[in-house]
């Protein structure tokens, strides 16, 4: 979508380096959700640590990407597609982060789990969420390489799958909670955990949406099904 | 990001070996040496030219300074009632003066002490017949009889000649003019105070005289058939000029045929002026009758050669008012003509005034054309009696009476040619510094 | 959330718009030709009363020619040739009744250089007025003086120098001097042409101030070469290419999200 390039080169070279810095933010962040997902499951306490110190990595580079947004800003005076693109690269940015943080509370609640240690069942539907989580972080980060809308709505349609595989996720550690107690402690961080990936699905299907907005100028109609039921789920009411 | 940029982006380019700027380097010397050979032959060119300049400033005024000087015999000399009466009762009336002239010259060489064989015929040669000149100043005061009256009575041609340099003493070959003997008694009169250098007036205020007479010749007629003229010239041409020029640059439409009028106009300013002479014969004499010699028609034919001057420099100067200021007066809804009128023709006025003034004194300087009808410097006689006549009696102008009196026999026209060239100069001088005096008082900066 | 962001980009743009706006000037199909030069192409555009238009384009795609067919200042360039039908209040401006000079009264014109004339400030502002004969007497053309370098933003730097010339101002106070100018024969319609492209940045700040306020009053076109300006002063838009008019809309789409590509390459400094 950048078929002629700009008159003033370095104004070029600014942009490439947003896209280029946006793209290394998310393969961090992509790898830090795999490895925090990873670390949960196999109880892998140093991977988990790993986690949370590449998140300092991302928020440095959030924070570089900022002045660079600032600076072309002041310098360029950017408009339509450039001013698009520049102030969805913050949002980008900021959503990046946001998952960043994310997989770093995951990471941090590995500690906790392995800890008492867990059934494989327990973890199961984490994995297949997380699973799923990730796809769609790829899917919108390819998207954003390649400015392309074809397959946003698909992000969004998975991102309602995702909600929807949370409802359930909640439904099943709520009742492993209601079977044994001594689940309490682990499902409840479970719980969080997918709560987190949940949103990390909702964080990509933003950025998706920002992308769509660079590409369109268009935002994506408002009106959004929301598949996360959980907040309808009451305890007296185990198979409702 | 940006310094990595930088240096990426800039081409891999062999660097110029150091170079000291405290050194000149061979190609910076010559081009040094170029501009410097340069300036100096523009130098040289101006310093030719000055020095014509002052050559010609030189020569000019050397030789035409003589023209506004003349010797005069100065004499105390009274007349009584009685003699007056009786040289009116002669016959020969101004014979009886010339004696008395004779008889007052003999008492005033007497009173100063000089000594002098000579007789009548010497003072002939020398002053001329001056009884003439007296009787007709007593006849016209009568109330100067009897008492003393200084006379300043012109020295022949020969004699100023002698005195101021023309003439030299082993030239002198006795003739019916002039004999070397005279010089003699010229000489001691000299000393004697009687004969002595006075302000020619009469080069000032005179006409031209007959050719053998060249001491009393003058160039104030032809200055004022020149005035005539150039107020005919004047009259005619900035009106029709003006006029022309801002048609022609402001509301005429470009089409084939004002380009023709343009190239015409143009090719006009570079016709040889005694065409318009010629033109000005057949058309103003020949065929419109106008009286020949009349400053009125040289005055035509004048404004026919200045008219291209004047327009092109006009239009010169309504182009150089910038568009701007005609864009701003239409974009206030001022008409055309008020645009041209309120705003570009006050900023183009300097402009125009001192093409105008230039071009008057062109015309002033002309000549060939004023031969042509019969504007020739013998013609200047006297003052036309008013200032109407003024137009339509015959006159000379200053360049053409400086060209009759170039080409007379007699050397002392020759000097009165010289001094006719100085006041015309002078004339050229006050115009052009009126234009720029013009210039500077209506230049406005926009 | 995105609802609620949706709505609040609504409300803003409501605000500059106040309700539906007059269409002032109407252009059909309108062609220039300069001798054998098609400069202007097919141009239909509907100009608001009391909103700014800025003409944005390439050097050369014909802005400044369109904007002087509103008044038709290019009836002044002899090989100039206008067709098509420009309107104001539905009167065609070309009709073979219309004088020029008249036109020109009622649509006012401020120019790229400053170009006061080289009169006293006073007489700069009081010509117009003088030579349409809107002032009966000294005193109301004092007042109409005051009146108009007051709206011109000027008036308090002038106001005890009125008889020193307007060129020894400096080049903004030129411009704001020559916008007061402008609009002491009280006209409609004002059309700029690049009014600010001689000026620093802080005369440019003054005059574009003054552009915001004079909306209000008139119908503002203004061509200028800086995008940021036309983004800045304009309601609406309308960018040229060759002649054409390329697109036309709210400066706010334009600005953020342009149909053509030639529009979105130009204002982001993709022309080539």
């Amino acid at each position: 979508m950048v078929p002629t390039s700009h008159t003033v080169t370095a104004f070029d070279e600014d942009m490439k380096f947003l896209a280029h810095k946006i793209a290394e933010m998310g393969g961090l962040a992509e790898r830090m959700v795999e490895s925090s997902i990873r670390a949960l499951i196999k109880s892998d306490i140093p991977l988990a640590q790993k986690v949370i110190t590449d998140d300092l990595v991302l928020d440095e580079a959030q924070a570089t990407l900022d002045d660079k947004v600032v600076q072309i800003i002041a310098q360029r005076q950017p408009v339509a597609s450039d001013l698009r693109e520049v102030f969805s690269t913050i949002r980008i940015a900021s959503d990046l982060e946001r998952i960043g943080d994310l997989a770093k509370n995951i990471a941090k609640r590995v500690v906790a789990i392995s800890e008492r240690g867990h059934s494989v069942n327990l973890v199961r539907g984490i994995d297949h969420i997380g699973d799923l989580a990730l796809a769609q972080l790829k899917e919108v980060l390819d998207a954003f390489g390649s400015r392309s809308v074809t397959r946003i709505n698909m992000v969004r349609d998975r991102d309602d799958e995702i909600d929807a595989m949370y409802t359930s996720l909640f439904r099943e550690l709520l009742t492993y909670m209601m079977e044994d107690p001594r689940n309490i402690t682990t499902c409840t961080h479970l719980l969080f955990c997918a709560k987190n990936i949940e949103r990390i699905g909702d964080h990509a299907t933003n950025i998706a949406e920002s992308v769509y907005y660079i590409v369109t100028g268009e935002h994506l109609s408002a009106f959004r099904p929301k598949e996360d039921k959980t907040h309808k789920i009451v305890v007296d009411q185990p198979d409702a | 990001m940006t310094d990595a940029t930088a240096a990426t982006g800039a081409p891999a380019q062999a660097r110029r070996p150091f170079a000291s700027l405290l050194t000149l380097d061979e190609h910076t010397k010559r081009r040094n040496a170029t501009e410097a050979r340069f300036k100096a032959y523009g130098l040289a060119a101006v310093l030719a030219g000055l020095f014509f300049l002052v050559v010609l400033f030189v020569s000019i005024i050397s030789n035409g300074i003589p023209a506004f000087t003349r010797m005069v015999v100065e004499l105390d000399f009274t007349l009584t009632q009685a003699q007056f009466d009786e040289a009116e009762s002669q016959l020969l009336k101004t014979g009886a003066y010339q004696g008395y002239f004779v008889e007052g010259f003999d008492k005033a060489l007497e009173e100063r002490g000089v000594e002098v064989e000579y007789d009548a015929a010497v003072l002939d040669r020398l002053i001329g017949k001056v009884g003439g000149i007296m009787r007709e100043f007593y006849a016209a005061n009568p109330d100067k009889i009897g008492e003393e009256v200084v006379f300043e009575l012109p020295t022949s041609s020969r004699v100023d000649g002698y005195f101021n340099g023309r003439l030299k003493r082993e030239d002198v070959s006795d003739s019916r003019f002039l004999e070397a003997s005279d010089l003699d008694l010229a000489d001691e009169l000299y000393e004697a105070g009687i004969i002595k250098s006075d302000f020619n007036w009469t080069f000032i205020t005179g006409a031209d005289s007959g050719v053998d007479n060249p001491g009393g010749a003058g160039i104030g007629a032809s200055v004022v058939g020149s005035f005539f003229m150039m107020i005919v010239v004047l009259a005619l041409s900035l009106p029709i000029g003006v006029a022309t020029s801002i048609y022609l640059e402001e509301f005429a439409p470009k089409n084939w045929f004002t380009d023709l009028i343009e190239v015409n106009i143009s090719n006009l300013a570079a016709v040889p002026s005694i065409v318009f002479g010629i033109l000005g014969l057949a058309v103003f004499i020949q065929f419109a009758g106008l009286p020949q010699s009349a400053p009125l028609v040289g005055g035509l034919v004048l404004t026919l050669m200045t008219l291209p001057t004047i327009i092109i420099s006009t239009r010169a100067s309504l182009k150089a008012v910038p568009p701007s200021i005609r864009d701003a007066a239409l974009g206030v809804g001022a008409s055309k003509m008020q645009s041209v009128f309120h705003h570009v023709l006050p900023l183009a006025m300097p402009g125009i005034l001192t093409g105008t003034i230039i071009g008057l004194a062109q015309a002033l300087g002309e000549t060939a054309p004023l031969l042509l009808i019969g504007m020739v410097g013998f013609v200047a006689r006297g003052y036309p009696d008013s200032f109407l006549t003024g137009f339509t009696e015959a006159n000379s102008a200053m360049p053409a009476q400086i060209y009759t009196w170039a080409a007379r026999a007699d050397a002392s026209f020759y000097e009165k040619a010289w001094g006719g060239i100085i006041v015309l100069l002078l004339f050229l001088m006050t115009m052009n510094i009126i234009a720029i005096i013009l210039r500077r008082r209506f230049e406005r900066r926009w | 959330m995105k609802t609620m962001l949706t709505e609040a980009d609504n409300t803003v743009a409501t605000v500059p718009a106040a309700g539906p706006r007059d269409t002032k000037i109407k252009a059909r199909k309108v062609q220039v030709y300069y001798g054998d030069t098609h400069a202007i192409k097919d141009v239909d555009v509907d100009l608001e009363d009391k909103a700014v238009t800025a003409f944005i384009g390439p050097s050369g795609c014909g802005k400044s020619t369109f904007l002087r067919c509103l008044n038709r200042m290019n009836d002044t360039i002899d090989v100039a040739r206008v067709e098509g039908e420009i309107t104001i209040d539905d009167e065609d401006i070309y009709d073979k009744k219309v004088d020029p000079v008249q036109l020109r009264a009622k649509v006012g014109m401020v120019f790229q250089k400053p170009n006061p004339f080289p009169k006293s400030i006073y007489d700069n502002v009081a010509y117009g007025p003088r030579i349409h004969g809107l002032a009966k007497s000294k005193a109301d053309l004092d007042v109409i003086v005051e009146k108009s370098l007051r709206r011109g933003a000027i008036w308090d730097e002038v106001k005890d120098r009125l008889t020193a010339p307007g060129t020894g101002l400096s080049g903004g106070q030129q411009q704001r001097l020559c916008i007061a100018r402008a609009v002491a024969t009280e006209p409609e319609v004002l059309l700029m042409d690049e009014p600010c492209s001689a000026l620093d940045p802080i005369a440019t700040a003054k005059v574009e101030e003054l552009i915001d306020e004079l909306r209000e009053s008139y119908t503002i076109v203004i061509v200028t070469h800086s995008m940021q300006q036309a983004a800045r002063v304009s309601q609406r838009t309308a960018m040229f290419h060759l002649g054409e008019l390329v697109e036309f809309g709210d400066t706010k789409e334009i600005f953020t999200n342009p149909t053509e590509k030639r529009t979105q390459d130009y204002i982001t400094g993709r022309f080539g």
